[in-house]
């Protein structure tokens, strides 16, 4: 498969220099964003995302665990994610490898740390048992900016899903019947931003190309608030990045924040909203 | 009791609601979506690219690869990520139903990777696997001499019915279940695929065969209608 080379990534710097790009976006305009719920029966919440032509499947199930020794009276949360060699010529068969650890790890420090969350309303018996609440992420075409597509997708499936029953006596779930319960959800539900940079400029939403030519990225996830606090950060690649660059990638988040939020907030509940009817 | 009514009131010989659909995945050199009601099967093809390592490289064939994997969430108990035996054994299995009718060897050198993936199982799950491959493999341009059909036939009790789904995989009485995927190549109608659980007699399979044979058939209509309406992403 050839990558993308160095004459395409010049260009794509230069154009962004003179803040324009090959599908005519804006620097801070997102492709168009699809979300589909109730891709999996068998799931307790699920979601299609497209972001363009990226495709992320995400499915959340839910078990009974023990809790972990320092949060007895704490529900469980596992994220999992999986390059599937389906989505795009560059992914293997194997070993999950970094680029898929760091995004079940991104979706699963930006939902943790916003406390979307409640999770001691997750447990049942204190110290000895817990819901545990798992999301998997699988990628069904690459076409740049996973994560933001895998965030959403989480959202959309946790927002979709209903508690399977739990017969307590006979310690057993019956998946086939759930219950009408949701899942305990604040109202702290993070948005997620991936800034790229090339060269000195910045913008999100990377297809393929943009992505193999940016320098690096500034993840982090925001809760609604006056003003909406960050939750989760980190930077990737071995970009640096100067104290003036670094207040102009918060603020070009901080512009988008608001919109942003609604767009995905009214997406999510219309696809929630139609899986129903 | 003998199994006179179906559990989910289908006729013996109907399957369930199919759909299918070419040019899922725009990355893939070819790609399908193939359904029997809730059992949901995607499959991708890319190729054929060069083989690698190089020692596999045979310069008078080519290679047919499958995999097969149903994804977590598509059951009830949450299945880890990654093969297994069983996803192994259904992989191979599908490449040998799909083999036979792909001119693989007209690219010596090279792979076509063939990946299968399950979102919601209902049982039947290689079957839809197997349709929604050569789909795939159809739309990605890879000459072929026939096309290839799978269906399960099961036996419930003494009944044979057509396209099982989960519930009557469980059946009990009786006989129990026996569960038959079998796949047909379908201009000559012969077997690429047979697997089989559970007990019968050799006169009762080889009805169970002819009744596999002519469920292809329709399959194989729901199929070149999908290939006809190709349904390519908007660039």
């Amino acid at each position: 498969m050839i990558k993308t080379s160095n004459l395409t990534k010049n260009r794509i710097a230069e154009y962004l220099v003179h803040g324009k790009r090959f599908d005519n976006r804006k620097a801070d305009e997102f492709r168009d964003i699809v979300i589909e719920c109730g891709l999996s029966k068998k799931a307790e919440g699920s979601a299609r995302v497209k972001i363009g032509k990226t495709e992320v499947w995400v499915g959340v199930k839910m078990e009974i665990a023990e809790p972990y020794p320092d949060s007895p009276d704490k529900g469980n949360l596992m994220v999992t994610a999986e390059l599937l060699p389906m989505s795009n010529a560059k992914y293997e068969y194997g070993p999950p490898k970094f680029e898929a650890i760091e995004l079940g790890r991104l979706v699963d420090r930006g939902i943790r740390e916003s406390k979307y969350i409640d999770f001691e309303k997750l447990c049942i018996k204190e110290g000895e048992k817990v819901w545990g609440i798992m999301i998997d992420i699988y990628s069904i075409n690459d076409d740049g900016n996973l994560l933001d597509a895998a965030f959403i997708g989480a959202l959309a499936a946790l927002k979709e899903a209903k508690m399977p029953f739990y017969d307590e006596k006979e310690e057993k779930i019956y998946y086939e019947k759930p219950t009408k319960e949701k899942l305990p959800l604040t109202d702290n539900m993070p948005i997620n931003f991936s800034v790229h940079q090339i060269e000195d400029t910045i913008f999100f939403d990377p297809n393929t190309e943009e992505e193999a030519a940016a320098e690096g990225r500034l993840i982090l996830a925001m809760i609604p608030g006056n003003p909406p606090k960050i939750c989760s950060m980190q930077k990737g690649n071995t970009l640096q990045v100067s104290h003036e660059k670094f207040v102009e990638m918060l603020e070009f988040v901080d512009k988008k924040y608001k919109t942003f939020y609604s767009q995905i907030n009214k997406l999510i509940d219309e696809a929630v909203k139609k899986k129903k009817e | 009791m003998a199994y006179n009514k179906r559990l989910d009131g289908r006729k013996f010989d109907e399957t369930r609601k199919m759909t299918a659909k070419v040019g899922v995945i725009p990355n893939a050199d070819g790609s399908a979506m193939f359904s029997f009601g809730d059992t949901v099967a995607y499959a991708a093809v890319y190729g054929p690219k060069q083989l690698h390592p190089q020692h596999m490289q045979n310069p008078e064939k080519g290679l047919l690869r499958c995999n097969y994997s149903m994804l977590s969430f598509s059951v009830s108990d949450r299945i880890r990520p990654g093969p297994n035996k069983r996803s192994t054994e259904i992989s191979k299995v599908s490449e040998w139903a799909l083999n036979p009718s792909v001119l693989i060897n007209e690219f010596p050198n090279t792979v076509v990777d063939v990946h299968i993936s399950i979102p919601q199982a209902d049982a039947s799950t290689r079957c839809a696997g197997i349709n929604a491959a050569a789909l795939a493999l159809a739309h990605a341009g890879i000459p072929m001499s026939d096309m290839i059909a799978s269906v399960s036939i099961g036996k419930m009790d003494t009944q044979l019915v057509v396209d099982v789904n989960k519930a009557e995989e469980d059946y009990e009485e009786g006989e129990g279940a026996t569960d038959m995927a079998m796949s047909f190549m379908n201009k000559s109608g012969k077997l690429t695929h047979i697997q089989l659980d559970g007990k019968i007699s050799a006169k009762e399979l080889a009805e169970a065969i002819k009744l596999g044979r002519q469920t292809c058939k329709k399959i194989y209509e729901v199929q070149k209608k999908a290939l006809k309406e190709i349904r390519e992403e908007k660039n």
